[in-house]
């Protein structure tokens, strides 16, 4: 079948079997291979993308239901060749990962969180996060890399005698 | 800290790790990544029965399909390579990738179909048609181990692969002489650290080359070396990538079996062959299990909790075949008395198989379990007295002072001061103040326990246990390398030789060879070779890349340093104990403004031949290829041999309660001290911690691979195998503590499993505090919150009854 | 783990949905999917046809009907979720929902998807059963309701008739101004399947006496059930704890609670119970604090 997607602000034309998910058709048919298969029965989270803006598991729908719709992958979050987002680059500060398996997932998901909640809490980010699977870090450097993003777009974008 | 701040320029500073940069833009290098011109894909044909006979396989429905190749049974495979190497000398139970006549847990695999696609392949699996003729099986390892059991492997006799008991010191004596004695039973279920990547392997056979490339997920010890066995090759025909991502390991991802299959698929077919594992593959099929330990621990204490004596038999369920894994009954012989002083030990080692999923190499490789009973068992001893745990810990420690220490299997302990980690995490929270929280949580209704464990973490990664178990394995050394070289422009590239799953390998080798060399790590190139043109390297397992990877890269580095002085010196015409090297530069001790810098140095090494000392070899690149520091030794007779090199230690504090009328647990306050020597990159050893208490918390709760009666793994998925979310894992707070190794260039020690060795120990000792009131224990993992609600609801009726009794008529 | 093939269509409005179902026994109605993809990827569910109702308008809905809340079948869980008209009516589903899955599950599932699913442990089929929800469905052009207690009658099995597409669901609204609600579940983490849960609704009366109770209990055998003889011995009391206990245990003393991995079926009776009385006791508490608007 044919479908038309909006990926990572481009639109694309692909044929595709309804059987084929959505993760498979980004990281087989466009080359995203940023999203990953961690168990392909929607419990670990790392396939997570941006569906419509909100963060989905591309492993639990097919290619074919997303007809018109516009997906955000991490590469699509990445500002350009050699750059990191505050958000990414705040992931390296705190080491937010290990194996690097689940980051572009969580990176995601914090993406979807601070747009929604710029000054999420402890408990906020815990929540947000606890539909993604991290089998390295044990969790607290991934929360500490969101709390620290949250913080620094906070005070992004304003001059520093208005930040409190 | 013991250590100066000061001493180091670059180790033990808060760098950031390199590796990081490409996992958050998704550009990580993991095997599904890999795409070749032509590859193709395997799906898996298992085996639904626990143990079955295969009488005859139909491939043609399944070959109809469009877009299949090839489907590849057990007969083909066995006929075209060599069996898998084992660990011990069992040449009457083979292992293969694919079943030969005989299957023997369910999940096993009995054909592989290659196609276009890995829907195609799945599409034409289903089309196999096998037929299957049941036989009996056994899934219980102390039934397995009795006489009269059915057996697994008729060819062995038994199903007893290994039945070995070590005495160590005058065991019985201590026992008749100790006022005290105490039993314990304690359970590990079977779990393993299960990343959230599977197993993946791509193989690609070049035949005017003659080279068979490999990418794959892997962790493993010695694959390229048996990869080529297997395939009756020379090594020196087998290419592995050492460049590819893996996506976590945690000791499970061995993956030979896959490999060999797709190596061998690969020659036959002419185009690449990849497989990766789908996760019902790998739970049932793959490298996914762990340990399943039943442990029976006897001690002889006295009235000062003073433990003189232990008897361990520890009992493993391996599955239906063994690699190595028989080995993680031997590894734990290195720390068999924890961080205390027990005088003898009796250790008995038994290997079953059974028709369950083949156990692989988990983190710690046989120590997280064997803490449990320890710490269990230690827990106990002061129950038994009315004394405190911690007490009754300091008690039995080694002191700082009495280090070296060997214990009674012929260990010794390099250096520690248990002592004083304790006193910082006390320092830190007040146990009084704990004790309090516990008591107040007491009486609001709750269970409530405080858990502690303290335990040790063997690194440095020597495999003696191999001689130990197997006498016809003499390896006695398990070497890495590293290779520096300065080049041309004057940048300097470092070299490791093996995968990594997010240790952060090349952040290490960058910090250490910067800090040798006294150039800043970030302007240091460190590269991967290929198994073909690498030094030796024995995987990262064993908690051993900061001692054997950071040592073989110091002592490189170190090298080239000493060369580069002795070019400087040359040059200026002095001897070469006048030469002064200092950030890179050579100068003269006693005119400083005479020196030659970096760039006039690569230049005379690079160029100037007619510049250079004699009999030194041009260019600026030297490798180190180092051996185990205190290895290289067979065991004596009675079975004592030095095993890992280096100690650290771990200790944990956790509040727990439970809800008395759902049995659920919580952790409410975690605390670890943690002493793992020089630290080299404080981010990455957190991270490491944290990580390890996770799993240790998921293997203490909520993680098992359960079978039914009829031999059916019933957590084949995610659904059913329950990993910790962000929810299950507290906060936890680290109190660090270094005390140096003298085995180790920077006196460093090994953190790779810290946090999983002492977790599940700890929050089965703060469960059965909470438990203690009602005068009920469990000693089985993982305590499911169910089974706690039953127990506890058992135990309150009977505290019901026994008042109703006592009121009288 | 890829699915069976399929074919794949998208119809314009429920009664062609309807007819694709009609015309092949082996077509499966598809919205959220986030448990039927799972179930196709492991093979265990392999559709002929995947019917996609996710984009006909008409199955998307939140409707204030007076004495009901409709909500259509296609509605996302999250939608339903951060709802203030749900807030403000059925308190109760603004309160369970949050425990369905994780968000992002909630980002695509959809109620209908779930009450269809009718697994015995998922909240939303106890909502229905605790609070008289009325299912709405379309087959061979003809709507008709069934209630929600005549609905679920095993482990995924209800009285849905074949070729028939679950169009939405009313839940009715209490207008009390002393209602409460209390909901409970026990799992082993948090998002898991519960191995027990409990709701309940109460009114009370001016004179603090309970005048209306709805107990409902899931997880526990093969479908959500009512207390209702629990109900019927509450009804006109003070809802004092030991009437409470008893009643529940009463109502929970002859079931044949599941047994598996997870839980024992003494533990299900026991927690069903616990969970049980909690969760009226916190109804009567709300109930007592409460200050709803009469309609």
């Amino acid at each position: 079948m044919r479908i038309e997607l909006n990926v990572n602000g481009s639109v694309r034309e692909l044929a595709v079997e309804p059987r084929t998910t959505l993760l498979d058709c980004l990281r087989d048919q466009l080359a995203l291979t940023g999203a990953h298969a961690g168990c392909e029965h929607g419990v670990c989270g790392a396939c997570t993308v941006l569906f419509d803006g909100v963060a989905v598991r591309s492993c639990l729908m097919f290619a074919v239901q997303a007809q018109g719709s516009t997906v955000t992958t991490i590469e699509g979050v990445t500002p350009g060749p050699g750059e990191l987002s505050p958000i990414q680059d705040a992931f390296c500060e705190t080491h937010g990962m290990q194996c690097g398996y689940c980051t572009p997932a969580m990176i995601l998901v914090a993406h979807a969180l601070l747009a929604n909640n710029p000054e999420p809490t402890r408990e906020d980010i815990v929540e947000a996060i606890s539909g993604n699977i991290c089998r390295c870090t044990g969790y607290a450097q991934i929360v500490e890399a969101i709390a620290l993003a949250a913080d620094r777009l906070r005070g992004a974008n304003r001059p520093s005698e208005l930040r409190k | 800290m013991s250590e100066s701040p000061d001493r180091f320029r670059f180790v033990s500073t808060d760098r950031r790790v390199r590796e990081d940069r490409r996992f958050v833009v998704g550009k990580g290098n993991f095997v599904a990544d890999v795409n070749l011109h032509n590859m193709r894909h395997v799906a898996l044909v298992t085996c639904p029965y626990p143990a079955a006979h295969i009488k005859s396989i139909d491939k043609s429905a399944a070959l109809a399909v469009p877009g299949v190749h090839y489907v590849l049974d057990g007969r083909e495979l066995s006929e075209a390579t060599l069996p898998l190497m084992t660990g011990l000398d069992t040449p009457n139970v083979p292992r293969r990738p694919l079943v030969l006549d005989v299957a023997r847990y369910a999940g096993e695999w009995v054909a592989a179909v290659v196609a276009d696609t890995r829907a195609l392949a799945e599409d034409a699996a289903e089309k196999v048609k096998i037929a299957y003729e049941k036989l009996p099986f056994v899934l219980d390892a102390e039934l397995a181990a009795k006489a009269g059991s059915v057996l697994v492997h008729e060819a062995h006799g038994s199903n007893v692969l290994l039945d070995k008991t070590f005495v160590w010191g005058e065991v019985d004596k201590d026992f008749a002489d100790s006022p005290r004695h105490l039993s314990l039973r304690v359970k590990w279920g079977r779990s393993s650290t299960v990343p959230i990547e599977t197993f993946g392997v791509v193989a690609s056979w070049d035949p005017w080359r003659e080279i068979l490339d490999v990418y794959a997920s892997i962790q493993m010890p010695k694959y390229p070396e048996q990869i080529a066995n297997a395939l009756r090759l020379s090594a020196s025909s087998v290419r592995v990538h050492y460049d590819v991502d893996v996506g976590g390991s945690y000791g499970v991802k061995r993956g030979i079996k896959h490999s060999v299959l797709v190596a061998y698929l690969t020659r036959r077919l002419g185009f690449p062959v990849r497989l990766i594992e789908d996760r019902l593959e790998n739970m049932r099929g793959g490298d996914a299990h762990g340990p399943e330990r039943l442990f029976d621990v006897d001690v002889a204490f006295d009235g000062n909790g003073i433990v003189r004596s232990m008897k361990m038999r520890a009992l493993e369920n391996v599955g239906a075949y063994a690699g190595r894994s028989p080995f993680q009954l031997g590894k734990p012989i290195g720390a068999i008395v924890g961080p205390y002083k027990i005088k003898s030990v009796q250790y008995r080692a038994i290997a079953v198989v059974t028709n369950k999923t083949t156990q692989d190499a988990v983190r710690g490789f046989g120590q997280a379990p064997t803490n449990v009973a320890i710490e269990r068992t230690m827990d106990e001893v002061a129950n038994a007295l009315g004394l405190d745990p911690i007490e009754v810990r300091r008690r039995n420690m080694i002191r700082h002072e009495e280090f070296p220490y060997t214990i009674p299997s012929g260990t010794t302990y390099d250096s520690g001061d248990y002592h004083t980690v304790i006193d910082k995490v006390l320092a830190h929270t007040s146990y009084e103040g704990l004790k309090k929280e516990r008591d107040r949580l007491r009486s609001q209704g709750k269970l409530a326990g405080i858990g502690i464990a303290a335990c040790l973490e063997p690194s440095g990664g020597n495999a003696s246990f191999e001689p130990l178990l197997n006498p016809k394995n003499a390896t006695t050394t398990w070497m890495e390398s590293c290779r520096v070289s300065v080049d041309l422009t004057g940048a300097i590239t470092a070299t490791m030789h093996t995968s990594s799953a997010g240790q952060g390998h090349e952040t290490l080798v960058a910090t250490v060879v910067g800090e040798v060399l006294e150039r800043d790590p970030n302007s240091i190139r460190v590269v991967r070779a290929d198994s073909l043109n690498s030094l030796p390297s024995n995987s990262p397992v064993g908690s051993r890349m900061a001692i054997m990877l950071g040592g073989a890269a110091f002592h490189a580095a170190q090298k080239l340093k000493h060369k580069l002085t002795v070019i400087g010196a040359h040059d200026l015409g002095i001897p070469s104990d006048r030469a002064a090297y200092a950030a890179g530069d050579v100068h003269d001790r006693n005119a400083p403004q005479n020196m030659r810098p970096w760039a006039d140095l690569v230049l005379i090494a690079h160029r100037n031949f007619h510049r250079m000392p004699p009999d030194m070899e041009p260019g600026l690149s030297v490798s180190h290829v180092m051996q185990v520091p205190t290895g290289g030794g067979l065991p004596t007779a009675d079975g004592r041999i030095q095993m890992y090199p280096c100690f650290s230690f771990e200790f944990h504090m956790v509040l727990m309660t439970i809800d008395p009328d759902l049995g659920t647990p919580a952790i409410v306050t975690y605390r670890i001290g943690h002493d793992c020597g020089t630290v080299i990159n404080p981010k990455i050893v957190r991270g490491m911690t944290m990580g390890g208490i996770a799993h240790g918390i998921g293997a203490a709760l909520y993680e098992e691979f359960a079978y039914d009666g009829e031999g059916q793994l019933m957590a084949q998925s995610f659904m059913d195998y329950l990993l910790p979310s962000s929810h299950e894992v507290p906060p936890v707070e680290i109190i660090h503590h270094v005390t140096p190794s003298p085995h180790t260039v920077l006196g460093q020690k090994g953190s790779g499993e810290s946090g999983y060795l002492g977790a599940p120990a700890a929050v089965a000792n703060a469960i059965n505090d909470a438990l203690r009131p009602l005068g009920i224990s469990t000693n089985t993992l993982p305590i499911k919150l169910s089974v706690l609600g039953d127990m506890i609801a058992a135990a309150q009726q009977k505290v019901q009854a026994r008042a109703q009794a006592n009121k009288g008529p | 783990m890829k699915a069976a093939p399929f074919e794949y269509s998208r119809p314009a409005d429920v009664d062609e949905a309807c007819a694709m179902l009609a015309a092949d026994e082996s077509a499966r109605v598809i919205a959220g999917g986030q448990t039927l993809v799972a179930m196709m990827a492991m093979r265990l569910a392999r559709p002929t046809r995947l019917i996609d109702i996710n984009r006909i308008a008409a199955l998307s809905y939140i409707r204030d009907d007076g004495d009901t809340i409709a909500i259509g079948a296609t509605t996302r869980q999250c939608v339903v979720e951060h709802d203030p008209l749900v807030a403000a009516r059925v308190p109760l589903l603004t309160r369970a929902i949050p425990n369905i899955g994780h968000a992002a599950t909630r980002a695509r599932g959809t109620i209908g998807g779930s009450l269809a699913n009718a697994d015995p442990a998922a909240e939303l089929p106890l909502l229905a059963i605790t609070l008289d929800a009325s299912l709405s469905y379309r087959a061979y052009g003809q709507t008709a309701d069934i209630p929600a207690r005549d609905f679920f009658i095993g482990p995924m099995i209800t009285t849905l008739p074949a070729g028939a597409v679950l169009t939405g669901v009313r839940f009715p609204v209490w207008r009390g101004t002393k209602v409460g609600f209390g909901f409970h579940e026990v799992n082993t983490r948090r998002s898991d399947f519960a191995f027990v849960s409990a709701a309940a609704q109460v009114e009370l009366g001016d004179d603090g006496q309970c005048k209306r109770i709805a107990i409902g209990v899931g997880a526990a055998v093969d479908f959500p059930m009512r207390l209702e003889h629990a109900e019927q011995q509450l009804k006109g009391s003070a809802l004092a704890d030991a009437a409470v206990q008893a009643a529940v245990t009463d109502a929970l003393a002859d079931i044949d609670p599941l047994a598996d991995l997870h839980a024992s079926a003494e533990y299900r009776r026991r927690v069903a119970i616990n969970l049980a009385a909690r969760a009226v006791a916190d109804a009567r508490a709300h109930a007592q604090g409460s200050k709803n608007d009469a309609h």
